[in-house]
C-alpha cells in the first residue's frame, strides 16, 4: 500500500482514539485521569523520541527537564502569580533554558558517554529538587497549590473543575506540540537529524555542523519535555522529587522503546501501555515494575522495532 | 591559481610519520591522481586536506584561503566535497532521501523548519538531474543498503556533487569493484571532469583506471613525494616502477 496513504490512516485512527477517549476510557475500565496521563506521557515520550529516534541521540537524563517543568508551574502559581498559562511558560522556559546550558555543555559526547553525561546532570536537579526543602518542599513534594481556571476573556476554562475539560485542554496542548514536532521531522532541517542518526560522519562531510544540529535537537526535545512535565504537575496539582528522578528518565526511554522509537506514533502507544499496564498491574501487586520490566524484554528481544513496528510488519507480511 | 594549495604538510601519529613534509598545488579543473604502495599516507593526506584531523605542521590553502585551523563542515561550505574508502552513505534511506540532503544543504536550508513549493520543486528536479548524471534513474525509491556496490559509491559521489564543489576528493573511487562496476564509475568520474569542469583528486590502485583519467599523477611511499608528473612522465619513472608498479605488476 502507499506510504503516504497508510501513514493518514494512522493518524486518523490516533487522532480519533485521542479525541474520544473520555467516552470509552470509563468502558473498559479505566477513567479520565488515567487517559490525561496517556496522552501527558505519551507527550514525554514522543519528546524524548524526537531525539531518541529522529536524531540518533540517547538521553538518559531527560525527567530533569520534565521536572523543572513541573516544579516551574507548581512554584509559580504558589509563590507567583496563580495563572496555569503563566505557569506553563515559566515552567517550559526554565526547562528549555536548563536544556540550552546543559546541552551546550555535553553536546561534544555521543553515545554511552552523552547518556551518562545526561544522567549525572539530571540527579543534580534531583538533589536541589529534594534538598531545597522550605521552597520546593523537599522529598514531601510541592503541595498547597491548584491549576487554576483559565480565563480566555470570553468564557473561562474550568479545567480544575471538570476532568474532562482538562483532558480537552491536555489534548490541545499535545496536538499543538507534535504538529511542531511533526512539521520539523519533515523539514530540511528535520532531514539533517535523520541523516546525523543514519551516519554522522557523511554528515558532517556533507557540511552539517552536527554538534550545533544536535544542541537545536535536544533544546526541541527538552522544551516538549517540560511542556509535558508542567501538565504532569497540573493534572495532580502536586509534584515531588520523583518527577525528575533518573528512573522517571528510564520510564520515558522504554516507552519509546517499546512503543517503537523508528515511528512518529510509537512512543505515545508506548506510553498507553505503560501506563495501563502500571494502573492494573498495580492494583494487583506492588511488583509492578518487575511486570513491566519482562514484558520489556520481550518486546525488545522479538520485536526491536517496538510494538509499532511489529504491527506494521504484521500488515505488510 | 591553484584550486589546493598544500604546503609542507606534515603527520604525526605519536613517533609515527604517517605524512612527511608533502606539498601539492591541484590547478583548477585538473584531475589529479595519488597512487603509491598500501601504508604510503595517501588517506592520512587526504584526510588532511578534508580536515578529518588537523595536520602536525604545514598550511593547506584552499580557494586562496588558509583553511588549516577550520573544521571540516566549514570546507565544505567552502566548496570541498570528497568521499571515502568505505562507502559513507545512509544506507537505510532510499537514493533519493541520500541526495535530498545535500541538495538542501547546498540550497542553504539546513535550518529550516520548512520550504516553500517553488523550492521544494527545484529540489525535486536537481535530485532527478543528480540521479540520471549518476545512472541512477529509476532506483530513487530504493534503499541505498540494498543496491549493488557501485550504485552505492555512484550514490555517494553523486551526494557529494549534490554540494555544488569547487573540488572533489574521491579515495578509491573503484575498490573492490568488478571490472563492470569500475568501468561505469571511471565513466563518471570522467564525465564530471570532461563536461562538468570538476577538478578532482583522486587517490586509486587501479592503475588502468588512474593512467586512463589522470592529467598528473603524485606518487607517495613512506609519507613523502616519490615522484610527481604526467602519467606518461611517471609510467616511465624508474624510481616509480622499483618501488611501486613493479611490484604491482
Amino acid at each position: 500500500m502507499n506510504a503516504a496513504l497508510k501513514d493518514q490512516q494512522a493518524n486518523a485512527i490516533v487522532w480519533a482514539l485521542l479525541l474520544t477517549m473520555p467516552w470509552w476510557m470509563g468502558a473498559v475500565g479505566g477513567y479520565t485521569e488515567l487517559a490525561i496521563r496517556v496522552v501527558v506521557l505519551g507527550l514525554a515520550a514522543m519528546s524524548l523520541n524526537f531525539l531518541l529516534g529522529f536524531t540518533g541521540v540517547l538521553s538518559f537524563g531527560h525527567a530533569a527537564y520534565f521536572g523543572l517543568g513541573a516544579y516551574g508551574v507548581g512554584m509559580t502559581i504558589k509563590y507567583l502569580v496563580a495563572s496555569t498559562p503563566l505557569g506553563i511558560v515559566v515552567g517550559v522556559a526554565t526547562g528549555a533554558l536548563a536544556a540550552m546550558i546543559v546541552g551546550a555543555l555535553i553536546v561534544k559526547l555521543r553515545g554511552v558517554y552523552f547518556a551518562m553525561v545526561t544522567i549525572a546532570f539530571g540527579q543534580v536537579f534531583f538533589f536541589i529538587a529534594f534538598r531545597w526543602n522550605e521552597f520546593t518542599g523537599g522529598d514531601d513534594g510541592l503541595t498547597g497549590w491548584k491549576r487554576q481556571a483559565i480565563d480566555l476573556g470570553f468564557t473561562k476554562l474550568d479545567i480544575l473543575g471538570s476532568d474532562t475539560l482538562f483532558y480537552y485542554f491536555v489534548l490541545a496542548v499535545f496536538a499543538a506540540s507534535v504538529a511542531v514536532m511533526a512539521i520539523l521531522i519533515r523539514s530540511p532541517f528535520g532531514r539533517t537529524l535523520v541523516a546525523i542518526r543514519e551516519n554522522e560522519r557523511r554528515a558532517r562531510f556533507l557540511g552539517i555542523p552536527v554538534d550545533q544540529h544536535i544542541w537545536i535537537s535536544f533544546v526541541i526535545s527538552c522544551f516538549f519535555v517540560s511542556l509535558a512535565g508542567t501538565l504532569y504537575a497540573l493534572l495532580s496539582n502536586f509534584t515531588d522529587p520523583r518527577a525528575l528522578r533518573w528512573d522517571q528518565s528510564g520510564n520515558f526511554v522504554i516507552m519509546a522503546v517499546l512503543g517503537g522509537m523508528r515511528s512518529f506514533w510509537g512512543p505515545l502507544i508506548g506510553a498507553a501501555i505503560f501506563v495501563v499496564l502500571q494502573d492494573w498491574v498495580s492494583s494487583h501487586t506492588e511488583n509492578w515494575m518487575s511486570v513491566i520490566g519482562v514484558f520489556f524484554m520481550l518486546i525488545v528481544l522479538f520485536f526491536p522495532r517496538g510494538v509499532l513496528g511489529m504491527l506494521r510488519r504484521r500488515a505488510t507480511a | 591559481m591553484s584550486v589546493l594549495e598544500v604546503r609542507d604538510v606534515t603527520k604525526q601519529f605519536g613517533k609515527l610519520v604517517a605524512v612527511n613534509g608533502v606539498s601539492l598545488a591541484v590547478e583548477a579543473g585538473e584531475l589529479r591522481a595519488i597512487i603509491g604502495p598500501n601504508g604510503a599516507g595517501k588517506t592520512t593526506f587526504f584526510n588532511l586536506i578534508s580536515g578529518f584531523f588537523p595536520p602536525t605542521a604545514g598550511t593547506i590553502v584552499f580557494d586562496g584561503k588558509d583553511i588549516t585551523a577550520i573544521p571540516e563542515h566549514r570546507r565544505v561550505a567552502l566548496g570541498m566535497a570528497r568521499t571515502f574508502q568505505v562507502t559513507e552513505i545512509f544506507p537505510e534511506l532510499t537514493v533519493r532521501e541520500n541526495l535530498r540532503v545535500p541538495v538542501e544543504v547546498a540550497a542553504g536550508k539546513r535550518l529550516s523548519p520548512w520550504m516553500s513549493k517553488a523550492d521544494k520543486a527545484k529540489a525535486a528536479a536537481r535530485i532527478e538531474e543528480l540521479m540520471e548524471m549518476g545512472g541512477l534513474g529509476g532506483k530513487g525509491d530504493r534503499l541505498v543498503g540494498e543496491l549493488s556496490h557501485g550504485d552505492q559509491r555512484a550514490t555517494e559521489i553523486m551526494m557529494s556533487i549534490a554540494l555544488k564543489p569547487r573540488l572533489l576528493l574521491l579515495d578509491e573511487p573503484t575498490a573492490g569493484m568488478g571490472d563492470q562496476e569500475t568501468y561505469h564509475i571511471t565513466r563518471l568520474i570522467r564525465r564530471l571532469h570532461r563536461e562538468e569542469k570538476l577538478t578532482i583528486v583522486l587517490i586509486e590502485h587501479d592503475m588502468r583506471v588512474v593512467f586512463h583519467l589522470a592529467d598528473r599523477i603524485m606518487v607517495l611511499a613512506e609519507g613523502a613525494v616519490l615522484a610527481e608528473g604526467t602519467p606518461a612522465e611517471i609510467g616511465s619513472n624508474e624510481l616509480v616502477q622499483a618501488a611501486y608498479l613493479g611490484k604491482a605488476a
